[in-house]
């Protein structure tokens, strides 16, 4: 493995360096904690006012109705991808770059469908009636319709969020024996419990290498189809700015844009944090940057082509939709997501930037900014310039509730996050020591 | 007389008389492995802290029958997915923007899911129904908790007559450390 020095990382160093990360982690892990739980608490305080008083709390005016929920909604969703592309995808390309970071990546992913999962809910209204999105035999014997993308979209992420969850826990289940192993006091018992009676024998191996296979096999088409589906929310309906069958791969190639994004924004922090430095290195970095141009490139060409086919298409409605983005009301918004999302990631073709942890950073900022601001324009900028209802173009503004509730999104995700680095191995054990050479008699060899 | 509690029998069997060795190399296990095979042992357990090929092809194990619970369950998924759209669809029948009411082409979304969700669930099930079917005897036999960390181990039951030998074998293919269990 060229990205770790081998003179200083064996077998018993990975172990005791991701080990330490379940140990005190300081005033400054606890601080960001605290300021996590406080954003929840704003959070959950603004979602008590609106389900006192409703739906009007959160500005929606006609034909804005679909707003900054769900705009909440589809960003966290797409941060949720890049873990599975990660964890899933690199895993059959055999990736060894991963090992070292695709369980921040996974863990990301299963707290980002908690948190984007939260918004419809939120989103209808009526929130105690959730379940009627479920088809289940009532006495009125009606059932969903299959034919609404929404009740795709519900099964959709209801899948990711499961198979996810239990892709996350087959990987974890080998470190959490081996932290068992080193563990002492109370942590020795959870540990022994969620290890499942985890030894490492051939037979154990033979089932869960497989398994584990298949699982990643299983992944790598739902990862795709999930934001596939998602973007048919969009695509499915009339409105210009959505109907068009570019969506699926724009939206998936976003998805991942942004959740690579923020893995760089979690790692950063996370590898200072817990001493990781000999285990992240600036190669893993340096790879997540590369992917990030990868993607923010196609997504920027997906730009291009939107507007491009908004003019050539020569449908009236098409180009006054996209012109209204550009110059209407909303330009600051377009501009943002243009900057940020088509911009800026330019940046990364310099060596220099891709190799530099304070620039990636800053950049990763900037991306999930941008990406934030290019569902809020696909989505309310689309409904508020909508051709079809001109005399009822209202202008739209986010309330205080909508804020209060997006920035208690963001404490809910860090809040889980914060607290599944703390009491789980954030780095997986037994996979970074796959990608080192093996101890062989005689010599140290690379195979 | 003193009865013996049947949830101890299940729960803290009597620990499998054996060999334990612990080795520091992957070669020297490899090593190990097949001198026990060549010897006539089948039934010993190899513990390692990742899965290594060179252990997997000297053991030379069958492929794991986790396969069979992918494929089944994605196949009931996938039919399952068919029957709830379709049933649902013609058990109260609405026509909905003038698509016939059992429409394939949307149902396919929801088919597609069900097939990875039953896929993905079926397959936990098929790796935990066969490590646990292998590890009946996993509470008994000897482990060591650097296994996980960064050694190798090799567990072979074997009478206490017949131990010696094992020991040697052992010794000789390079264990650091062979204890009787």
């Amino acid at each position: 493995m060229a990205e770790t020095s081998p003179s200083r990382v064996s077998y018993d160093f990975v172990t005791r360096a991701i080990a330490r990360t379940l140990g005190n982690p300081g005033k400054g892990y606890y601080a960001l904690l605290a300021l996590a739980v406080a954003l929840l608490g704003v959070g959950i305080g603004c979602l008590l006012f609106l389900l006192r008083y409703g739906l009007g709390l959160a500005g929606y005016s006609h034909p804005v109705y679909w707003a900054v929920y769900i705009t909440c909604f589809v960003f966290w969703v797409g941060i949720a991808h890049s873990g599975t592309l990660i964890s899933a995808i690199l895993f059959l390309f055999r990736s060894g770059w991963r090992t070292a970071v695709y369980r921040t990546a996974e863990a990301m992913t299963v707290f980002a469908v908690m948190t984007a999962g939260l918004f419809p809910l939120i989103h209808i209204g009526r929130q105690w009636y959730f379940y009627w999105l479920i088809p289940y035999p009532n006495e009125r014997g009606l059932w969903p319709n299959f034919k609404s993308p929404l009740i795709w979209d519900e099964f959709a992420i209801g899948t990711y969020f499961t198979v996810s969850t239990v892709f996350l826990i087959m990987g974890l289940i080998p470190d959490i024996a081996a932290v068992r192993d080193v563990a002492t006091g109370w942590r020795k018992k959870l540990y022994a419990i969620t290890a499942l009676g985890w030894r490492g024998t051939n037979e154990q191996w033979r089932h869960y290498t497989r398994g584990y296979l298949y699982l990643a096999a299983l992944a790598t088409p739902l990862v795709l189809s999930v934001h596939s589906v998602v973007s048919w929310d969009f695509a499915m309906a009339l409105v210009p700015g959505w109907h068009a069958t570019l969506f699926a791969p724009y939206f998936v190639a976003g998805a991942i844009y942004s959740g690579v994004a923020m893995v760089i924004t979690l790692l950063v922090p996370i590898r200072k944090l817990f001493h990781l430095e000999d285990i992240i290195t600036i190669h893993h970095f340096e790879n997540l940057a590369k992917l990030c141009l990868l993607t923010g490139l196609i997504v920027s060409m997906s730009y291009c082509t939107e507007n491009f086919t908004a003019w050539f298409g020569g449908n009236p409605h098409e180009r006054a939709a996209f012109w209204y983005r550009a110059f209407g009301p909303f330009w600051w918004a377009s501009w943002t997501m243009n900057i940020c999302n088509g911009l800026l990631p330019w940046l990364l073709w310099s060596k220099k930037v891709q190799t530099s942890i304070t620039g990636l950073f800053v950049i990763s900022i900037f991306v999930n900014i941008g990406m934030w601001f290019e569902r809020f324009v696909i989505i309310v900028v689309s409904l508020a310039g909508e051709p079809f209802e001109r005399f009822a173009n209202a202008t739209y503004n986010p309330t205080w509730a909508d804020w209060g509730i997006m920035a208690g999104s963001f404490g809910w995700f860090f809040m889980w996050f914060l607290l599944f680095v703390k009491n789980f191995p954030t780095v997986s054990i037994s996979e970074v020591k796959e990608v080192l050479p093996a101890p062989q008699r005689g010599k140290a060899r690379v195979s | 007389m003193k009865l013996a509690n049947p949830l101890t029998a299940i729960f803290h069997p009597p620990p499998t008389p054996g060999v334990l060795g612990v080795f520091g190399h992957v070669d020297a296990t490899v090593d190990a492995i097949g001198q026990l095979r060549r010897a006539g042992h089948t039934d010993f357990t190899v513990y390692s802290p990742i899965p290594r090929h060179e252990i997997e092809d000297a053991l030379e194990q069958p492929v794991s029958p986790v396969r069979m619970f992918t494929l089944i369950g994605g196949i009931a998924g996938c039919a399952i997915g068919a029957w709830i759209t379709l049933y649902m669809s013609y058990d109260w029948p609405l026509v909905l923007g003038g698509k016939p009411i059992g429409s394939i082409p949307p149902y396919v979304v929801i088919m597609f899911e069900m097939t990875i969700l039953f896929g993905a669930l079926s397959t936990i099930l098929g790796i935990a129904f066969n490590a646990l079917f292998a590890a009946r005897r996993l509470g008994t036999v000897a482990y060591d908790p650097r296994f996980t960390n960064d050694k190798f181990g090799i567990f072979v039951p074997s009478e206490p007559a017949r131990a010696g030998q094992v020991e040697t074998l052992l010794r000789g293919a390079g264990a650091e450390e062979v204890r009787r269990a």
